[in-house]
């Protein structure tokens, strides 16, 4: 198969049958309504299961249901329906089921609007549901990214047993690009007889709950559960750095889709001769500490630009990975608007320290 | 190289579908593109548009606040984004339906009356295939046969619209050849 | 030569002793489940769902796999598994707050597709768990913790009639209402039951039965007085019966109930 023109969101729908996941429960809300829609008339012709929920509520608790089965299945959402999401995702956490979420994240709060947003970067690394838990998160930047994720997200989700979720915004969701579905590699669904709950045939029954009324038993569960995350945090960090001429004094943090954005930043100072790099963190659960870490104790690194569509929420993942030892600052736009790069060139050149007497020369 | 598009009109000019035209023929040759659309409500009969990006490089940010080139398919379009374009490029200007010109100096401004030479073709739904021959014409962002070669692709499931279409982007092409001439 | 047996627990539960408050009938429905299970034959292919209320430890009761559902959303647990594996008998065992108040939406729209599940609905009229508050099947007057006064319709409207709710939908399903407050009840229900589980079996249709119940210990009633109290207070208001069979089509809702007079 060629490169294809798709839409995000179909393209999502696409490789989630790729990645043996053809088993989908959702509820419409803009800006991820074509993966239910690409869904619908897809499924029937893989033998799918294609189901839309009367709520995200419904749907997210159909996930738990399903999940049971051992069978990867997946759903999708937007921000409002997220937070009604938020209820199975702590279930399905604590019951160690593996399956994918996807937010399409839009302006908030409240009905906020339907335009791309990163808002939902605190609820979806720290915060997405009651008790103590998380969930993976991947945050692609690209279309084929988002696709390339899928892949990952349901083998991730097998290898833990921890939900995985892909933190897309409105713009991956509705925009097309070019699409290689050759160049994907599908893992193999992991077998998960040992606790499916399949039918007690010839052996013990197999019950998944999340009640420990013991406290006892509880902490033990949820020691279980930190030990996980332990193991995710030493073995899931991913990202990438961009550009730079060799000693980049300012570092542009960003994710997903104001990373892409960032990028075009980047090229264009570089090409002046300025000497600037992208640190994009691709999973923020884990976030990438250890390569941060590395990168804030360079000598040529001034200080941290910080660019979100929010009000700054990765920025403290930031500060604290690189114990705020060089200045952060932050550029941020809401409400659904994209930044532009000349406005973070704008704000590059306004926030960047320079040496006075010095006069460097750009060299390749 | 990267050049960006934006086509613009009200929503049933099939705006959208005439910049994934657009973004296929550069798939086609080979290039990196974006298709980007506006969405929500305002898609549903109000203002549309699409910004489409094709590059020989991997795109960095697909949103673009000024682009090269404007496809302004009614008034409201031309009047709200005739200055956001590059100094330099095209503003292709449908004027079966907007009577105005473009005020700006710094531009290339081509007339294209595009329902009226679908309309001559009766294919009154083409305007929009008569916008994107003109726009390759004058762009030459991707080649004509490209754009040409698919059209039945597109129109797999509808044979019967493969001619009439093909028509109409080669008139669009032919008029926009023309009204070049006389700016260039 | 040994003896005959001629009474023993089903196979589909467990030995464990329950942790229900003397004279608390699910037992009695548990048995009931359990014992259809058993005749059917669908033990090692049945998959439960348990509700969060009284019954949320069922599993350990019943002898088949079982999954613990989300307060009131056992019913798109139970979705999302037979969706998934359609070959296998699922269902969900949830009282009435789980099903009528905070899963009201889950189990509406679950009998409005038609999922192929049987739903075991306990009806005691009252939150168990939780320790005795209005459900929203509480009776007019009854006294509960929430409605010290007794229940008053006029402020907390009237008490929710599921079987009759979900009666009313177009789409083909069995729905009934039994009761278990005495042992010729109990037998009529569990037929009630079997069928609920063969309709599913034979990927007939959506099922419920509903089961009036007891609750002795936040009724403030000796067992007894509870199934008394029951028979002559609940009865009246929840009449027992088949109130929709697939069979039956979108007619038979006047016919069965005589609504229409």
């Amino acid at each position: 198969m060629a490169k294809k023109l798709m839409k995000g969101n179909e393209a999502i729908g696409e490789a989630a049958i790729h990645a043996g996941a053809a088993r989908y429960f959702a509820y419409p809300i803009t800006p991820q309504t074509e993966v239910a829609e690409y869904l619908a008339r897809r499924m029937p012709e893989v033998g799918g299961v294609f189901l839309q929920a009367e709520s995200e509520l419904g749907a997210a608790n159909m996930i738990f249901g399903a999940a049971s089965s051992g069978k990867r299945v997946f759903t999708s959402s937007s921000s409002p329906g997220v937070s009604l999401m938020s209820e199975a995702l702590s279930y399905i956490t604590s019951a160690e089921l593996p399956c994918v979420f996807i937010n399409v994240c839009r302006a908030g709060p409240g009905l906020g609007g339907i335009l791309p947003s990163q808002g939902d970067y605190f609820q979806a690394t720290r915060a997405s549901g009651h008790g103590d838990f998380h969930l993976i998160v991947l945050a692609p930047s690209t279309v084929q990214e988002a696709v390339e994720h899928m892949m990952i997200a349901f083998d991730l989700s097998d290898k833990y047993r921890n939900p995985v979720m892909i933190f897309a915004d409105g713009l991956i969701g509705q925009m097309m690009e070019p699409v290689d579905f050759d160049a994907i590699k599908p893992g193999t669904p992991a077998d998960h007889s040992a606790w499916a709950t399949t039918g007690a045939k010839g052996r013990e029954k197999h019950v998944i709950k999340t009640l420990y009324l013991n406290p006892l038993d509880n902490e033990a569960h949820n020691r279980h559960l930190a030990a996980k995350y332990v193991e995710i945090t030493k073995n899931e960090q991913k990202h990438e750095i961009y550009g730079g001429l060799g000693k980049p004094s300012l570092i542009l943090t960003a994710f997903g889709t104001s990373a892409r954005v960032c990028k075009t930043a980047v090229d264009v100072l570089n090409e002046e001769g300025i000497d600037i790099a992208l640190f994009r963190p691709i999973s923020i659960y884990p976030f990438p500490a250890k390569a941060l870490d590395v990168l804030s104790r360079k000598q040529h690194v001034k200080q941290f630009l910080d660019v979100e569509m929010n009000n700054g929420q990765m920025i403290e993942d930031i500060r604290l990975y690189t114990r705020s030892a060089k200045p952060i600052s932050f550029f941020g736009r809401q409400g659904g608007i994209v930044p532009s790069p000349e406005e973070i060139i704008d704000e590059i050149r306004k926030v960047m320290i320079v040496d006075k007497p010095k006069k460097k020369a750009a060299k390749k | 190289m990267q050049r960006e598009v934006k086509f613009a009109g009200f929503g049933g000019q099939g705006i959208l579908s005439a910049g994934k035209f657009l973004a296929d023929g550069a798939l086609e040759e080979g290039k990196e593109v974006a298709w980007v659309p506006s969405y929500g409500p305002e898609m549903r009969g109000g203002t549309a548009y699409c910004t489409i990006v094709i590059a020989d490089h991997p795109i960095g940010s697909p949103v673009v606040n000024t682009p090269y080139d404007l496809v302004a398919m009614n008034r409201p379009s031309l009047e709200k984004f005739e200055n956001t374009t590059k100094a330099g490029g095209f503003i292709l200007v449908n004027s079966s339906l907007i009577p105005d010109r473009v005020t700006r100096t710094d531009v290339h401004e081509i007339l294209v009356p595009c329902n009226d030479i679908a309309m001559k073709l009766k294919n009154n739904r083409a305007a929009n295939m008569v916008a994107l021959g003109a726009y390759v014409a004058c762009s030459g962002v991707v080649s004509l046969e490209t754009i040409i070669a698919h059209v039945p692709v597109t129109f797999a499931r509808k044979p019967q619209f493969v001619e009439a279409n093909i028509a109409c982007i080669k008139e669009g092409a032919k008029i926009a050849r023309q009204a070049l001439e006389k700016v260039l | 030569m040994a003896a005959n047996t001629i009474f023993e627990k089903p196979v589909a539960m467990t030995d464990n002793h329950t942790h229900y408050c003397p004279g608390c009938t699910h037992g009695v429905a548990h048995r009931l489940v359990a014992e259809v299970l058993d005749e059917l034959g669908m033990r090692e292919r049945t998959i439960g769902v348990a509700p969060v209320g009284c019954s949320v430890l069922c599993y350990n009761y019943f002898d088949c796999d079982f999954l613990e559902a989300a307060h009131g959303r056992a019913p798109a647990f139970a979705t999302g598994m037979k969706r998934v594996c359609p070959e296998k008998i699922v269902f969900a065992y949830q009282g009435d707050g789980d099903l009528a108040s905070i899963g009201g939406n889950e189990i509406l729209h679950a009998a409005n597709r038609g999922e192929k599940i049987t739903v075991i609905f306990v009806n005691n009229a009252i939150y168990g768990m939780t320790g005795g508050q209005m459900a929203p099947t509480t009776l007019p007057g009854q006294v509960t913790t929430t409605s010290p006064m007794g229940r008053d319709v006029e402020l907390t409207g009237w008490p929710i009639r599921m079987r009759e709710l979900l009666s009313s939908l177009r789409t083909p399903a069995y729905i009934a209402r039994g009761s278990i407050h005495s042992p010729q009840e109990s037998i009529i229900t569990k037929q009630y039951v079997r069928k609920a589980f063969q309709y599913q079996d034979k990927n007939t249709c959506f099922s419920m039965v509903e089961i009036l119940s007891t609750c002795p210990t936040n009724w403030g009633m000796t067992p007894t007085d509870s199934t008394k109290w029951l028979k002559e207070n609940m009865i009246p208001y929840y009449p027992l019966g088949e109130l929709k069979t697939p069979e039956g089509g979108d007619g038979n809702f006047e016919r069965m109930t005589g609504i229409s007079e």
